[in-house]
């Protein structure tokens, strides 16, 4: 640090330092620049090559080299939409690591780009959803109140209240929405991914499809109440009624009773 | 002890050895360090002191968070009024508690007292004046020889409180028109709409893997909307009709693989909504009764026993779906009469 | 003493003007001085007396701006999930008080949380009274009392549960609408009695209010009256100790030190009550949304003390539902909602009488029971806690599922069986852990401390030194009084002829031999004498009679195990 300070005025400094915030702009553009531009522009004929290189290459084995599915063991992707490998892939749920229950969301192993070429080979063999703009999944532009209502009646039955998660039948479950960018949950919506029921623009129209984004994304603001313990619902509250309550008070209990030393 | 005590009372000879052992009495009362070090004594009335002092700041930083920091319209600006009006008061509490408490076991006076005990029962003597009270009480009624006077008394007492009962119990019930449990508002021609928007749902905009939650056109106009949407909401999904197991009389109740199911358990009434479209499983989220829509709504798993029962759907002109009839049996948890 | 203050014969004055009306110094020599033993357990019973404090305190902050209507408004207020939305008042008041009245939020966190610990504390202050004992004579009607409390607790919390009108409270009223429904031939009628007709309607919610804040409170605050009413009559139980007998209890008096205890104590429980409502968020009604009854929302569950009837209804499985001359009972509702509760509490409310007619005790207690000294009454409140925590962790089963990665249907499969299973393992591993500790003490009083010191002897033995206990220590590990099982007369006299009454005491010898056929009985000081005189490693077990009925048996008592 002693070494940077007495270089400070140094008269290559402003040059180092715009240099440097010119990287730092660079870095945060790339990963924060919206993936999803890309949606409007059509996919060349190299993104369409590449892309089907990497299915043959990572998914064809499950799917078949056609992506018609193979019977028992995956399903058909004709007609799922770029929507449903973009949630599927970018999720990491997709490429499916072990056969079980369902497929957990993991690190992604492909790049946006990859995704991308993947999502716009698939698109061709048949008409699906396509990924979302931004501007369709800005929670900014949504009705939180009417998000609230939509996500009570259509979502909460399996991922809780405030899209914490929940448990289906044999280990399958409804994952937590808190770490869920807005894209991937209107992608949710529009291609009912394994379990999860397809709501198409007609069941829940995509303005409230970006309603049901906002009141997710008013949850980051926590809650009025303090911490939210997991958000769990009287189970949890009685655990910690029992742990911090009742250990508080009977640790109390244990010194009152114990003779001063 | 030492290990003379523990020989005491075992004389060498056995047989004059008590039966069991004698109480040894109360132990010897260990003086505390505040009895013996003024230093100490010091010290703590000096902590008890400061807590007592620290309590009365919790207070004034509740009091001062009161007015200070309104509750606002943000939830962080509601989170901080509740946490520092809160943590004052635990400090206002906890700190006089523990005040009190520390006095009370390093100041107060720590040597035990003996109180006697007396058995519960009265003594005999009590007992036998309170038997003759109660029989010169009783002959005092000048009752004993009037066995109608008696037999009126307790009927009349025992009559009595109908009078307070029967109003009661009448008017609490409503018009106890149970029947009204049979029926919901489904009927021939009445659309399906969307929960909890009210828009009519057309059969072509329901794609395979749907699920919509529905209610009956027109329930917001109706007078008791929320008992009516109690029992008439419904799950309508769309499935591959080749998944589909009809029965042989419910062959026309769904339309292109779309068919309607109450969503409403048949084992104590919970909204069952979690439908999976791979299974085409329906889970309750109370009970985890599961039904597969596939196949008649039939139980597979769980502690409900018959299938949800399935509201028979068809399009009308326009397309939209609407309801052939009401449900064809009461909706929601058995209940004696079901099937009378 | 001549020297009086201002302040001091201001309070002579004010106590003589009292007295000269209502005698009270007669009150205050009897009770200035009364002595309560000391010890933390005996504090249990007391957080649920202050949390039950704290909660009406809170709850009259909250009765101000709760407004019991089911009348439906359109919601205006800070939070933007809920701007707009067509709500009961009930809700719309409780989102009011929650938002907008400063210091309202933390009142009813506070409010519920003391709930939550009302409802844990009665429960572990019952455990404490139960395995020590102290329910036995002359204490089986505060007993009673006691239980009858908790049962009102129970009612206090679930109607207050429901009040704010809310999605989760809502289906929790639904789901009594269906239990309620499922009684045999009146159900339906008695349903039209809770909702004042069809479920919702409109009642339910003012009704509720009017039983959670009159109704039990107000029987709640009667019965804590004769409860510690009947506590000052019995004098407290203490533990045994040198110098405490049946005949004394020794303590600390009530004026100052047991005074200042229960202040400070009181203070506390409130500065750990204004904590948590301060900094953890519970019973979050905007998260729910106002009651619909459509929605539903993944982890649908009462408070905790409730559970044990929401995991019954999870795991009884649907078949039960029966047809009957074209009548339905659904008893895969009534046994979970009806018939386990009545169950499992019923032989809790009753296990004094039945303990007590066992043994043929008549006597007071005023002693407590080491648990390990009653191996079998411990065994079975093990057991039955293990049931009690087996139908809570079924009625969790969803929250297993998603934090553990396993299968709904694996673990309601599991705890179906283990319902059963694990009462029976607990009571058993419970006996054996108490005989075993029973033998330990035996040991220990018979042998003394090991100290870790070897000793080599001329002769090349080698011992381990032991100190004997000092007769303190040595008291509380014999004190107690043996329990043998009652012994049975034979069914017929000298001549014959039947005994009356002969099969009544059969069963009760078979269920006293349940009890105490296995023990381990307290050292005799001619025992002591022989293991003295025997030397340091002499093995003496003269005083067990486990596994051998000592008197009118001949079959091994684990038989009776069941």
């Amino acid at each position: 640090m002693k070494a940077i300070a007495a270089h400070r005025h140094h008269r290559f400094a402003p040059v180092v330092l715009l240099a440097l915030a010119l990287l730092v702009t660079g870095v945060l553009y790339a990963a924060f620049s919206p993936s999803s531009a890309q949606a409007a522009a059509a996919p060349s004929e190299d993104d369409l090559t590449a892309g089907s290189n990497l299915f043959r290459a990572n998914c064809s084995t499950c799917h078949g080299v056609d992506a018609a599915g193979r019977d028992g063991i995956a399903p058909s992707l004709i007609g799922v939409g770029a929507a449903a490998v973009d949630f599927q892939v970018s999720t990491g749920r997709m490429p499916m690591m072990a056969n079980g229950a369902q497929a957990p969301s993991k690190v992604p192993i492909f790049t946006d780009e990859q995704i991308r070429q993947m999502a716009a080979w698939v698109a061709s063999l048949g008409a699906g959803p396509s990924v979302p703009s931004d501007e369709a999944v800005d929670p900014a532009l949504g009705d939180a109140a009417n998000g609230m209502e939509l996500f009570r009646t259509n979502c909460a039955m399996c991922h809780g209240s405030v899209g914490q998660g929940g448990a289906l039948s044999q280990g399958k479950y409804a994952p937590n929405l808190s770490e869920s960018a807005p894209r991937t949950i209107y992608e949710a919506m529009v291609t009912g991914p394994q379990s999860m029921p397809v709501f198409n623009d007609a069941t829940i129209t995509p303005e409230e499809k970006r309603d049901i984004i906002a009141y997710l994304d008013a949850q980051q603001q926590g809650s009025p109440g303090g911490l939210t313990l997991g958000s769990l619902g009287p189970v949890a509250e009685g655990l910690w009624a029992w742990v911090i309550g009742i250990g508080l008070l009977i640790g109390a209990a244990v010194w009152i009773g114990a003779k001063s030393s | 002890m030492s290990d003379e005590s523990t020989e005491v009372g075992l004389p060498v000879d056995r047989n004059r050895l008590p039966e069991r052992f004698e109480n040894p009495g109360l132990p010897e009362h260990h003086a505390r360090l505040t009895d013996t070090d003024p230093a100490a004594e010091k010290r703590a009335a000096r902590i008890i002191t400061g807590l007592f002092g620290l309590s009365a700041l919790g207070t004034i930083g509740a009091l001062v968070a009161y007015f200070a920091v309104p509750p606002g319209e943000t939830v962080a600006s509601i989170r901080l009024s509740t946490l520092l009006i809160g943590l004052g008061l635990a400090v206002a509490f906890g700190a006089a508690g523990i005040a009190a408490i520390h006095w009370s076991k390093a100041l107060m006076n720590d040597h035990e007292k003996v109180e006697y005990r007396h058995p519960q029962a009265s003594d005999r003597a009590t007992r036998e004046e309170a038997v003759a009270m109660l029989k010169e009480g009783a002959e005092d009624t000048n009752l004993s020889r009037r066995g109608a006077l008696k037999g009126a008394m307790i009927s009349a007492l025992a009559l009595a409180p109908l009078g307070f009962a029967v109003p009661l119990i009448g008017s609490v019930g409503g018009d106890w028109n149970v029947s009204k449990f049979r029926h919901t508002m489904w009927k021939q021609g009445l659309r399906l709409t969307h929960d909890p928007s009210g828009e009519p749902i057309k059969a072509s905009d329901v794609t395979v893997g749907s699920a919509v939650h529905v209610i009956p056109d027109g329930l917001s106009e109706v007078e008791d909307v929320l008992e009516e949407k109690a029992k008439a909401v419904v799950l309508l999904i769309r499935m591959d009709p080749r998944d589909l197991k009809e029965a042989d009389d419910r062959k026309d109740w769904s339309y292109q693989g779309i068919v309607a199911y109450s969503k409403i358990c048949t084992h104590v009434g919970c909204p069952v909504a979690l439908y999976e479209q791979q299974t085409h499983h329906l889970l309750c989220p109370c009970h985890q009764s599961t039904f597969d829509i596939a196949d008649g709504a039939k139980v597979v798993f769980g502690p409900a026993d018959r299938p949800l029962p399935q509201l028979p759907i068809t399009v009308d002109d326009e397309g939209y779906l609407v309801a052939q009839s009401d449900f064809h049996e009461p909706i929601g948890p058995s209940f004696w009469e079901r099937l009378k | 003493m001549s020297t009086s203050t201002p302040a001091a014969s201001a309070a002579a004055a004010t106590a003589d003007y009292l007295d000269q009306r209502t005698g009270i110094a007669t009150a205050i020599k009897g009770f200035a001085r009364k002595i309560f033993p000391d010890h933390w357990s005996f504090l249990l019973g007391e957080i649920a007396l202050f949390s039950f404090i704290i909660l009406l305190a809170t709850g009259t902050f909250l009765a101000l701006f709760f407004v019991p209507s089911m009348d439906e408004v359109t919601y205006t207020g800070p939070l933007a999930a809920m701007d707009g939305v067509q709500m009961s008042r009930a809700f719309a008041s409780t989102l009011d008080l929650s938002f907008e009245v400063t210091g309202g939020l933390l009142m009813r966190q506070i409010h519920h949380w003391a709930a939550l610990v009302f409802m844990a504390a009665i429960v572990t202050h019952m455990m404490r009274v139960f395995f020590t004992g102290a329910f036995r004579k002359p204490r089986e009607i505060n007993w009673l009392v006691g239980f009858t409390l908790m049962v009102l607790g129970l009612a206090a919390g679930f109607s207050g549960y429901s009040l704010p009108d809310d999605v989760l409270s809502g289906n929790g009223l639904r789901i009594t609408e269906g239990i309620t429904k499922g009684v045999p031939i009146i159900g339906t009628y008695m349903s039209y009695f809770l909702f004042g007709g069809e479920f919702p309607g409109t009642h339910i919610i003012p009704r509720l209010f009017t039983v959670h804040i009159l109704l039990v409170p107000g029987l709640i605050l009667a019965l804590i009256g004769l409860h510690l009413f009947l506590v000052v009559l019995h004098k407290h139980t203490q533990f045994p100790g040198g110098g405490r007998t049946e005949k004394n209890v020794v303590g600390y008096p009530i004026f100052p030190v047991y005074m200042a205890k229960q202040a400070g104590f009181f203070l506390i429980v409130f500065g750990v009550l204004a904590l948590m409502g301060a900094t953890m968020t519970i019973n979050p009604v905007w998260n729910y949304g106002p009651y619909d009854p459509s929605p539903v929302s993944a982890g649908a569950q009462p408070d905790w003390y409730m559970l044990f009837l929401e995991g019954a209804l999870r795991l009884t499985p649907g078949f039960f539902e029966v047809v009957i001359a074209g009548f339905t009972i659904p008893l895969n509702v009534i046994i979970p909602a009806m018939i386990v509760p009545v169950a499992l509490l019923g032989p809790l409310a009753l296990y004094p009488f039945i303990e007590a007619w066992a043994t043929g005790d008549k006597r007071e207690h005023h002693l407590a029971d080491r648990p390990r000294n009653a191996p079998v009454r411990t065994a079975l409140g093990v057991s039955m806690l293990t049931g009690f925590t087996v139908l809570i962790l079924a009625g969790s089963n969803d929250l297993i599922a998603t934090h553990f990665h396993m299968s709904i249907n694996a673990i309601t499969w599991t705890f179906r069986i283990l319902v059963f299973v694990l009462p029976v393992v607990t009571f058993w591993a419970t006996k054996r852990i108490c005989l075993g500790l029973q033998r330990k003490d035996r040991e220990l009083v018979l042998h003394g401390h090991e100290t870790g010191q070897i000793v080599r002897f001329e002769d090349g033995e080698y011992i381990e030194v032991h100190r004997p206990l000092d007769e303190q220590e040595r008291w509380i590990r014999v004190q107690h009084d043996p329990r043998r099982p009652l012994p049975l007369l034979p069914a017929e006299d000298a001549r014959g002829v039947r005994r009356p009454g002969y099969r009544s005491d059969a069963l009760r010898a078979k269920v006293s031999r349940f009890f105490y056929a296995d023990r381990v009985e307290p050292v005799t000081p001619a025992e002591l004498a022989a293991a003295q005189a025997h030397g340091a490693h002499d093995q003496l077990t003269a005083g067990e009679h486990d596994e051998t009925p000592a008197i009118g048996s001949s079959s091994p008592a684990s038989v009776h195990q069941g």
